[in-house]
């Protein structure tokens, strides 16, 4: 092992977990900016300019209240609970490629091979931290939260799965980065047609992408916590959750976790369905290192366009009760997936036929 | 008596649910909009932009003392406020006016005059009971203080806010 890869992969390492956190407590912030607009208010306005300073006024809010550890609780899971919602969230942005070459060093901190599988197995790590907490919490309300949390995961990892295979039947391995180099060369996966305007098949390929782009959107919607498939946090059932009985930094953690959760789902999106960091007629990092910012550039406006989505969809929608949650997940996404693979796979071989 | 509530059926295009996710999309997206263009019209914001311009003439803020042209204070402590003050806020201590004094024939002046203003209730009644036009309400109503101590107006703070009252008392002339 080389020494400039150590120091390129430490260096990415170091700025990436920085861009995300400063991400994740802006996300924050811009959430309550949004929902404030959304719903005719103005939101918080006072720290700072426009309030940009909230993020650090929060955080020292949260980091210096007291951090209490109810009697009741199982103490080794109650502390360990938070950091398992917050490290897979964070982890699964390894893989991700965020940038095309910055100086000739690839834009991705791990390359391996099983990609998008490396991404499902830590994602799904995730609600551990859930269950976990509100297992060890020692309370109705939060162990309520948890329960909800592993029925509803396990209702659409499913489909979650499902809705990707369409992509690596296109691609052919599960490598993220060339999940993205194949769609630099034909088209971005939610419009395959581009590039190659007078295949029919191409357009007809559209319909299923289009489809799996929207059951895996709403998967990731459920898999990340987010509102119309909140259900573990409820507010205004379970009063809060998993995390009621948490308080300030272990608290703070898992609304870290949440929306880091939220910025790798919308990565991992972006990079499967919407063309990860490429833009039309910007060429990639070998053309210059101007051109490699540009690309990392457009992949996290990308994730905050999607970052917006979520949060759009979040003052929009209603929550789904219980039972109307787990039978779209089993009885409708589940089957649209599944057909979907049939589909593409009926339309592939024609695709390629000019 | 149950009564059963119908249920409306629903055509396959409502039970997608999908046009009314977009039509809600669509509504939460125009407010969003809006806002941003600034053309929604918001709540004050109330350090920066104030109503003191558009109170009412008939506003009850702070209750007040006022001096006259030679800068004698109006009151002449006949501690009918005191009496008439229905959460007993004001306290007034009366002073003899010594004989030599331009004013002795008015014979007595207020030597303190508190206000509580953690009791005061703002409702005139000083004013409406005043013989000498003495004490008014003013329009100040953001009255702070860190301890209840400071939120006791004395005499300085209520002729500072009170100010100069010209001419002669007509309280009275009006309903002769």
């Amino acid at each position: 092992m080389d020494f400039a890869f150590v120091v390129t992969s430490l260096l990415k390492i170091v700025g990436i977990l920085v861009v995300i956190l400063t991400m994740v407590s802006y996300a924050v912030y811009a959430e309550r900016r949004v929902s404030a607009f959304i719903q005719d208010r103005l939101g918080p306005n006072r720290v700072g300019p426009a309030g940009l300073f909230q993020p650090i006024a929060d955080m020292f809010k949260l980091l210096l209240k007291e951090d209490f550890t109810p009697r009741s609780a199982n103490t080794f899971y109650y502390w360990l609970a938070p950091c398992l919602a917050v490290m897979p969230a964070i982890i699964t942005i390894a893989v991700v490629p965020f940038g095309s070459t910055l100086f000739g060093v690839p834009m991705v901190i791990a390359d391996v091979n099983v990609g998008i599988l490396f991404v499902f197995a830590i994602a799904s790590l995730g609600v551990y931290g859930i269950v976990i907490g509100g297992w060890a919490s020692n309370s109705k309300y939060p162990f309520l939260g948890g329960i909800r949390s592993s029925a509803q995961m396990l209702s659409y990892e499913l489909s979650l799965g499902l809705a990707v295979i369409p992509v690596f039947l296109l691609v052919g391995n599960l490598r993220l980065t060339s999940v993205v180099r194949y769609q630099i060369e034909h088209g971005w996966f939610i419009a395959p047609f581009v590039g190659d305007w007078t295949n029919p098949w191409k357009w007809l390929l559209a319909i299923p992408m289009i489809i799996s782009f929207l059951v895996f959107m709403i998967a990731i919607f459920a898999e990340t916590n987010r509102l119309p498939f909140d259900l573990p946090e409820a507010e205004q059932e379970l009063a809060g959750g998993y995390n009621i009985e948490y308080s300030s930094m272990k608290f703070a953690l898992y609304f870290l976790g949440e929306y880091a959760a939220m910025i790798t789902g919308s990565a991992v999106i972006v990079t499967l369905f919407l063309g990860g960091w490429h833009f039309p007629g910007i060429p990639d990092g070998s053309h210059g290192w101007i051109f490699g910012l540009i690309n990392i550039a457009v992949f996290f406006a990308k994730v905050a366009a999607l970052i917006f989505i979520f949060m759009w969809v979040r003052w929009t929608l209603p929550r789904f009760r219980y039972d109307q949650l787990m039978r779209l997940g089993w009885l409708f996404f589940f089957e649209i997936a599944l057909v979907n693979i049939f589909l593409v796979a009926a339309i592939l071989p024609y695709t390629s036929r000019l | 008596m149950a009564i059963t509530v119908p249920r409306p059926k629903l055509n396959w295009r409502e039970r997608s649910y999908l046009p009314a996710i977009v039509a809600g999309l669509a509504i939460t997206f125009k407010h969003f909009k809006n806002m941003l263009l600034g053309r929604t019209k918001v709540t004050m914001q109330y350090p920066e932009q104030k109503w003191d311009s558009s109170l009412p003439d008939h506003y009850r803020g702070a209750p007040a003392l006022v001096q006259d042209e030679d800068g004698r204070v109006r009151c002449v402590a006949c501690q009918l406020c005191e009496f008439i003050c229905p959460p007993r806020a004001i306290k007034i201590i009366p002073g003899e006016i010594p004989s030599a004094d331009r004013f002795a024939k008015v014979e007595k002046y207020p030597e303190a005059f508190d206000i509580d203003m953690i009791r005061c209730i703002f409702c005139g009644m000083c004013e409406e009971v005043c013989p000498e036009q003495a004490i008014f309400l003013r329009k100040d109503y953001a009255i702070t203080g860190f301890t209840r101590a400071d939120m006791v107006h004395h005499k300085e703070k209520l002729l500072e806010i009170g100010g100069v009252m010209h001419g002669v008392v007509l309280k009275w002339n009006e309903k002769k």
